[in-house]
């Protein structure tokens, strides 16, 4: 089983939301919707201020709630990895995977009529390119690549560098990585 | 930007759009992007004017994406967020369409559409008028953008060199007038700053970052990962601050005390580099006694930045040295006296020795590129810069307001004007008044744009462009670490009526027996005949969109050279005879601040990543990620103010201009003496339905402007704001 991450570094993010652009021209993305989005956290009093900014998404989790919660199998893994999908045939726009998400990652509602969401590009990734929104990052704060194998970029930042993932407290293992 | 309100958009979009048949019964499996026929096509950026090189994608015929192209030093295959967002200026449902003719209909003005001939023979016959009756020095152009040049070279032809960019006394004049005076040489865009080699590098008031220029965030990111220290002196907590060692908040204006300090602090501790100012500078015993009584204990009584801390980071400066970067900004124009803020920091790099060193200024080269054999056309009788600016003679180049103001009486001297790409009310500020009257005096006022901005308004004639996705220009040929050639081609037929501005201009110049300077069919035949002068061709670059060249000389001076530098003296001048003889302050001196009127606010304004200014704002991929600006206000203010989060209010400035309304946010980022909004919303063109209405605009509220007596550039950042409650 293939085990893909995301490894962002919030040191050099700086919030420019051109992940969200690249993701939506890529996926053609209906205007109002968004698969990925940006979050800026500032912390203090002026002038004593900390600021974060995250770029994220669907965490793609080890232990998708998502997944076990639909009832019709259109959310399933992709090809025995972590990478999660939803299969727009199946899709009936129950929502119940919407209330299974915690990071209200899933978007209410493609005008085709299914629950809609990031894919980790799997399109791309198959043909061995990263996400569209880590090959365009200007920064190149964003990494994309396998856990599997330890020498790959993303487990030597994790190895080597102090990180965070959101909400680990619900068990769903997720796969985006924030480096602190 | 906000998901929820997305959501909550679409949920609507949902019920009103989609059958509820498709809801309940979904739909066969989705199709993969880019497994159509996808074609490619170079393009050269032109969302900003960093002017990145990239691919277009096309899938079925349909517009797809844009992104970086590797090989291209200005971007190295990234594009930055408006960059990606450039399909949305293509797809833009507002854009122009055809030609358009002022005309009285009942007594009332309007636009009526009409035939390019139509448009161009009446552009031609006006400017035949003017120089029948006036003579052909009486034509001016202002222009922003790539397709300018191809209106340059028709009003050469046509006998007036009068054209100006409002790049220059809205933005980067300051700092090129500054460094010319110092090193003989300005910086020049793209940056010649070297950041991704520097051990500390300092902004001032600059938010890369926030200010998307993308070589340059690309290049400070570099500096962050290789751990130099960076310090960013900014009233407010700026992108580039939260990524900063070391934050100085300074108090807005005083930025030339803390630069004196640090002078002071580096010459009176024998910090600065010796052997690079004995070499190279003069004037640095005028420099040491100017700069006595400034010490850091003087300037935090101006700055309110701790002593401690300006000498720490002075420390920090030399211990990196000259390996360090002070870097000049780029919208400079603040005060009024930013040349001399200019000059400052020209001077504390030198006492650095940063420039043409690693990791300060490294030396640009650019392709030794021909020009397509053409006939020199006459020059002008007059020289136009002593008629319309005559103060400012250290200006190099056209003063844009100037311009304006030259064309407002019946004995102005100009009396037609074009306005390339340039949406000038929202420009230069306080210049309503004056385009009013511009467009009201003028014989001809010709306005060449992709969109139908509020500059379209004070036309005769509207000339439509199409985007830079759907046109040649000329080559990008811009000086960098790495000599290159970008191609920008059409990635698609243009839309609707609309044509390239090369095509405009020759069009008008046959129009006016000028065909001599515009001897090619299409101006693809330009770039070709020039590509082939250095061993390419169209044919070449339309498959890899760039090709690098190798340097000819080295990035930076090498140890101990010998250098002349193209000043009076041949030194760098850190005291300066040319601004002395001029009646100026040979070298920069402090002064304070207007102070704000009680319960006001200074209006500090900026950029926001998702826009180039107004230009991007109704671009649909973009309004999405940033629809409306908000004003930034501290928590005291916001509490004394009784206002919240998301509440709209209007500003109002101390001469009582009224904001349109704009969205609160609380936010610690910026400080109790001061508000921040983005630069480039509140258009009120009707024709943009996504952008008009939405959002304060910045440039209505400047009605104090500080003009820099030495350079003419226009100080937006002595304003003052209150709230008025909707």
């Amino acid at each position: 089983m293939a085990h893909y991450a995301m490894v962002i570094d919030t040191k050099t993010c700086i919030g420019c939301g051109d992940c969200v652009v690249a993701c939506k021209t890529e996926n053609n993305v209906p205007a109002g919707l968004n698969r990925d989005w940006v979050v800026e956290a500032t912390r203090g009093t002026y002038p004593n201020l900390t600021t974060e900014f995250r770029s994220e998404r669907c965490n793609h989790c080890s232990h998708a709630t998502c997944v076990y919660t639909c009832p019709t199998g259109a959310s399933h893994y992709w090809r025995d990895s972590n990478i999660v999908l939803v299969d727009a045939g199946k899709c009936t726009g129950c929502k119940a995977c919407i209330a299974a998400c915690p990071y209200d990652a899933r978007l209410i509602m493609h005008p085709d009529g299914y629950i809609d969401k990031c894919t980790f590009c799997h399109h791309r990734v198959e043909k061995g390119l990263d996400p569209a929104c880590v090959s365009t990052c200007p920064t190149r704060c964003m990494h994309f690549g396998v856990l599997d194998d330890p020498n790959t970029r993303v487990s030597s930042l994790l190895q080597s560098r102090n990180y965070k993932v959101l909400l680990p407290e619900t068990g769903n293992r997720p796969n985006v990585y924030y480096l602190l | 930007m906000n998901r929820r309100e997305f959501i909550k958009l679409s949920s609507l979009l949902a019920a009103g759009t989609v059958t509820p048949p498709a809801l309940l019964s979904g739909c066969s499996s989705q199709r993969l992007p880019g497994s159509g026929q996808v074609v490619t096509t170079p393009t050269v950026c032109d969302i900003c004017f960093w002017k990145c090189a990239g691919t277009v994608y096309a899938e079925d015929g349909e517009p797809w994406k844009v992104v970086g192209n590797e090989a291209d030093p200005h971007s190295t295959g990234r594009l930055c967020t408006r960059g990606t967002g450039g399909i949305g200026a293509y797809e833009d449902r507002d854009r122009l369409r055809q030609p358009l003719l002022r005309v009285s209909d009942n007594g009332k003005q309007t636009f009526k559409p009409v035939s390019w001939d139509e448009a161009l023979d009446f552009v031609a016959g006006k400017m035949r008028e003017i120089a029948d009756t006036h003579g052909n020095d009486r034509m001016a152009l202002l222009a922003h953008g790539s397709g300018g040049t191809h209106f340059e070279r028709l009003l050469k032809a046509y006998g007036s060199h009068a054209y100006a960019h409002p790049s220059f006394a809205q933005c980067r004049g300051p700092r090129e007038v500054a460094f010319a005076l110092t090193y003989g040489e300005g910086v020049g865009s793209p940056d010649r700053t070297d950041m991704e080699h520097a051990g500390c590098v300092v902004l001032i008031g600059s938010h890369i970052g926030e200010n998307l220029h993308n070589g340059q965030v690309q290049t400070l990111v570099e500096a962050i990962n290789q751990d130099a220290t960076l310090i960013t002196v900014d009233p407010r907590f700026s992108v580039a601050a939260s990524k900063s060692q070391h934050w100085l908040p300074i108090k807005p204006g005083t930025d030339i005390a803390l630069l004196l300090a640090w002078m002071n602090v580096l010459i009176n501790e024998g910090l600065y580099d010796k052997d690079y100012v004995d070499r190279y500078t003069v004037g640095l015993e005028q420099l040491t006694q100017h700069v006595q009584p400034f010490n850091p204990e003087w300037a935090y009584l101006e700055t309110g930045l701790d002593p401690k801390l300006i000498r720490d980071t002075a420390y920090a400066m030399a211990t990196s040295a000259p390996a360090t970067l002070v870097h000049p900004g780029r919208h400079v124009t603040w005060y009024g006296d930013d040349t001399q803020r200019e000059r400052a920091i020209a001077i504390l790099n030198a006492l650095l020795g940063s420039w043409g060193r690693k990791g300060g200024f490294y030396i640009q080269e650019k392709v030794d590129l021909p020009g397509y054999p053409v006939s020199e056309p006459a020059k002008p009788n007059t020289d136009w810069k002593t008629i319309v600016q005559p103060e400012f003679p250290l200006a190099p180049t056209g003063v844009s307001q100037k311009i304006l103001e030259a064309c407002t009486e019946p004995g102005s001297h100009f009396k037609g004007l074009f306005v390339y790409g340039t949406n000038l009310p929202y420009t230069i500020p306080d210049i309503r008044a004056t385009l009013d009257a511009a467009a009201a005096n003028l014989d001809l006022f010709v306005v060449i744009d992709t969109m139908p901005a509020e500059i379209t308004g004070y036309a005769d004639v509207v000339l439509p462009e199409c985007t830079y996705l759907e046109r040649y220009d000329d080559l990008r040929n811009s000086p960098e670490r790495v000599p290159s050639l970008a191609l920008r081609m059409p990635a698609f037929e243009p839309r609707h009526e609309t044509k390239p501005a090369s095509w405009i201009a020759k069009q008008l110049a046959g129009r006016l027996e000028l065909d001599e300077f515009f001897p090619w069919g299409d101006y693809s035949e330009v770039i070709d005949w020039q590509l082939r002068q250095v061993g390419s061709s169209l044919g070449e670059m339309q498959k890899i969109g760039v090709k690098r060249f190798p340097r000819r000389t080295s990035m930076y001076f090498a140890d101990g050279e010998d250098i002349r530098f193209r000043t009076p003296s041949g030194k760098i001048e850190l005291y300066s005879q040319t601004l002395s003889s001029h009646g100026y302050d040979p070298l920069p001196k402090y002064i304070a601040p207007e102070k704000r009127p009680q319960n006001y606010y200074r209006l500090n304004y900026g950029r926001g990543p998702a826009h180039t200014f107004g230009r991007t704002t109704n671009n649909p991929l973009l309004f999405e990620l940033m629809p409306e600006n908000a004003v930034w206000i501290n928590p005291l203010v916001a509490s004394q103010w009784k206002l919240q989060n998301g509440d709209y209010v209007q500003l109002k400035n101390q001469d009582g201009v009224v904001s349109n309304k704009v969205r609160v946010r609380v936010t610690e980022r910026t400080g109790p003496n001061a508000v921040f909004i983005v630069h480039g919303f509140g258009h009120t063109a009707k024709g943009l339905r996504l952008a008009s209405g939405v959002g304060a605009d910045d440039a209505g509220l400047m009605t104090n402007v500080k003009v820099d007596p030495i350079m003419g550039g226009t100080g937006m950042r002595s304003n003052f704001v209150t709230f008025v409650k909707t």
